[in-house]
């Protein structure tokens, strides 16, 4: 009977449960940061990485595709770690941000903006080829796929591209998030993060609002509202030049046989 | 009242998102363009005027930067409901192209970086 009471009031409270959940998951990273590695790791880079893991914990457990959020107990956390949520969260950080900075810095973003479609794209492309792929439609879908993983699904359907293709393509994108999420606090001092512009140029090329934006979180607080302002123009760019003039290019490269 | 700056920041979010959708459409493209940046954008402007004016008092701020504050504990969130098992399971053609395309815009934001001109400053505190 127990059971039962537990399971109806996390389910009726699904989002106040996540608050404490998420509570406790930073409390112990921060302790774990500051007690075990002497703040050499970020809490928040921790409490990331721990999500992640209870993420595939709870792929594992239900099969769904949402992680954790798929375990009933805990489908609160699909509403505070949803898009709304989390794009609120990002648009209130704004505030922080210092307007001449983000405008000295904003053409040096969109040029990065640029890079990071390009680059993603022909390295996903040349992939594809390396695997066999030869038909422009499917090579494109696993270039935009590499791009983020809303890019490639979006591209793939606008082209007519097989649904394993496209799953593919999507795979690759959830892949390339959670790597930027993990390594970006790895990799900060090589990239040398740590100003306003470096924030801007790194979103521009690393891509996907949920990879730059716990890469950044892991990495310096201070710096989210800077690439968060750059990074979400990442999936509109990549939508927009993926199913036309890079199919087109792509298309006139590798003619199809049949 | 904090309400009054959590409904301000509610406002420039639905704007943003509506006119990134928007640009969207006029695109031509099945996404949101920048819809967060739009609204961020929004946010700064907002913040400006009513600092300029006045109009903008410290108790309204406070519905904003709890928002604001919030958002670590939402990034874990959003992480621990990734598609981690299909990210993993997607075989080595993946995983090559995620690691070559970090590893790529990695080496370019470095290079970037590394030739930031001097005049530009560290993160200055929010005045």
């Amino acid at each position: 009977m127990v059971e039962t009471l537990l399971q109806k009031l996390a389910v009726e409270n699904g989002l106040v449960l996540s608050f404490a959940i998420i509570g406790l998951v930073v409390l112990f990273s921060e302790v774990v940061a500051r007690q075990l590695t002497r703040g050499r790791v970020q809490g928040s880079a921790l409490a990331i990485l721990i999500g992640l893991t209870l993420a595939y914990v709870g792929g594992r457990l239900t099969g769904g595709n949402k992680g954790l959020a798929d375990v009933s107990y805990f489908s609160g956390l699909a509403l505070m770690g949803g898009s709304m949520l989390r794009d609120f969260a990002i648009v209130a950080t704004a505030f922080e941000v210092h307007p001449t900075e983000a405008k000295r810095a904003g053409w040096m973003g969109a040029i990065a903006l640029g890079l990071g479609t390009i680059v993603p794209f022909i390295i996903g492309v040349g992939t594809a080829y390396a695997f066999g792929y030869r038909d422009a439609i499917s090579l494109t879908t696993i270039g935009a796929g590499t791009v983020t993983y809303i890019v490639g699904p979006v591209t793939g359907t606008a082209i007519g591209a097989s649904s394993e293709v496209i799953t593919l393509a999507i795979a690759s994108g959830v892949f390339k998030a959670i790597l930027v999420m993990v390594t970006t606090p790895m990799l900060a001092k090589f990239m040398r993060l740590g100003t306003p512009r470096s924030a801007m140029v790194f979103a521009g090329l690393a891509g996907t609002v949920s990879g730059v934006s716990a890469g950044l979180a892991a990495t310096d607080r201070k710096l989210v509202p800077y690439g968060a302002l750059v990074a979400t123009f990442h999936t509109g760019v990549g939508c927009l030049v993926c199913p036309s003039i890079f199919f087109f290019v792509v298309r006139a490269l590798f003619p199809a046989h049949s | 009242m904090p309400l009054y700056g959590t409904a301000l920041l509610a406002g420039c979010h639905l704007l943003g998102i509506f006119l990134g959708e928007l640009l969207g459409r006029l695109l031509g493209v099945p996404a949101n363009v920048g819809g967060v940046g739009i609204a961020m954008l929004l946010l700064i402007a907002v913040r400006w005027h009513g600092h300029a004016r006045g109009w903008l008092a410290p108790r309204s701020e406070e519905g904003v930067k709890y928002w604001a504050a919030l958002y670590i504990p939402v990034v874990i969130a959003m992480a621990a409901q990734q598609n981690v098992l299909k990210a993993l399971s997607g075989g080595p053609m993946v995983v090559l192209a995620a690691v070559l395309a970090v590893l790529a815009c990695t080496s370019i934001a470095a290079w970037i970086n590394r030739h930031e001109p001097a005049a530009a400053a560290p993160v200055a505190e929010i005045s």
